[in-house]
């Protein structure tokens, strides 16, 4: 997955001075476009996915594949558009706190909301 | 660039900012920020998240009907253009990282240009929707909730007529609010691009190129849950 083209590698010098030498790089990571490419095919194929399984009626079993093949995808754009995968463990640490704080709100406004009557009928 | 020439401009690159100790540094320092940044809009659009799985649950069958009524070929068109979007703007980065300077512009054009079209789509699936609301007394087909909404369009009466504008106003708020960020996010990758025209970037520095390839992303993100979560309910 993290193949490197020639002219992308890091700079080799010809007469083997050590790499101490070399100037402050980015450690950002760069990943062949044919990766790019292939992620953005999975990600059409989803697509396609999502809409045909959502022609047929499979009961509560089309919501489930609607929010699995969504995952899916946001998980595939996180990874390798946004570079997730070879991004530092702080910003690993900033995504994982965001998706658990999203949790937070959406059990708690459930919990709260399914456990009662509704509709909610006004006294007198 | 010769060794001595590179290891100049390590010393003393003209993007290094001087509270930095070095390129490194300062690109994770932006990228964190530009990370938490993109947390918070997934809490500021997660609350509307929680609104929409709140009434949803409430609200099957009218949300179902809702749904019916918006085009899902469009959506699907319009997925499939924005992660085309996604894919020119990670191609806009790779360039940039990989030190082939003209083809950067070129790509967050592309990108722009996808941005674009999903746009001209939304305003025309706006357009029917909104339309009717305006002119003559009858507001046949208005989807704008409010008083001239137009529930007869949809075959509801009662109850539903008034839960299934609960939908729409949670289809044009969170597509808005999309579009919004679309909108905000286009002028910025024209800057980019201007900038990366003028040879600003290479592949020890190109920060912006990434930071708004980052937005970019989330952006897409949105869209990838808001298709099927308002195009695709229940069977089509």
């Amino acid at each position: 997955m993290s193949e490197q083209l020639p002219s992308e590698s890091q700079p080799t010098h010809p007469r083997g001075h050590a790499p101490e030498n070399q100037p402050a790089h980015p450690r950002g990571h760069v990943v062949s476009w044919k990766v790019y490419l292939a992620v953005f095919l999975v990600l059409c194929a989803l697509t396609v996915i999502t809409v045909q399984v959502a022609g047929h009626d499979f009961g509560p079993f089309n919501l489930v594949v609607a929010l699995g093949v969504a995952i899916t995808k946001a998980t595939l754009v996180v990874l390798y558009f946004m570079h997730a995968r070879y991004s530092e463990k702080l910003t690993h640490v900033v995504i994982a706190s965001s998706l658990a704080f999203f949790v937070i709100l959406v059990f708690l406004l459930l919990a709260d909301y399914l456990s009662r009557p509704w509709p909610l009928v006004a006294a007198g | 660039m010769s060794e001595l020439a590179a290891h100049a401009s390590a010393a003393h690159h003209p993007a290094l900012q001087h509270q930095f100790t070095n390129l490194e540094q300062q690109r994770e320092a932006s990228s964190l920020g530009m990370w938490v940044f993109i947390a918070q809009e997934v809490l500021f659009f997660g609350g509307l998240f929680a609104t929409y799985t709140v009434y949803r649950f409430l609200y099957p069958e009218a949300f179902s009907v809702g749904s019916h009524h918006l085009s899902f070929k469009i959506g699907f068109f319009n997925t499939l253009v924005l992660i085309a979007s996604s894919l020119t703007m990670a191609m806009g980065v790779y360039s940039a990282a990989s030190g082939k300077k003209n083809r950067v512009a070129g790509f967050i054009l592309a990108t722009i240009l996808l941005g674009s079209v999903f746009l001209g789509v939304k305003y025309f699936e706006y357009g029917e929707k909104i339309r009717p609301c305006f002119g003559d007394g009858t507001h046949t087909g208005c989807l704008v909730p409010g008083h001239r909404f137009d529930a007869s369009a949809l075959h509801l009466e009662g109850d539903s007529a008034g839960h299934v504008q609960i939908f729409f106003s949670l289809y044009f708020g969170m597509t808005g609010l999309h579009a919004l960020h679309m909108i905000i996010g286009i002028p910025i990758l024209l800057l980019i691009a201007w900038w990366s025209w003028q040879g600003r970037y290479s592949p020890e520095y190109h920060t912006p190129v990434e930071l708004v390839g980052l937005y970019w992303h989330f952006v897409d993100i949105v869209w990838i849950f808001l298709f099927p979560l308002l195009y695709l309910i229940g069977s089509h």
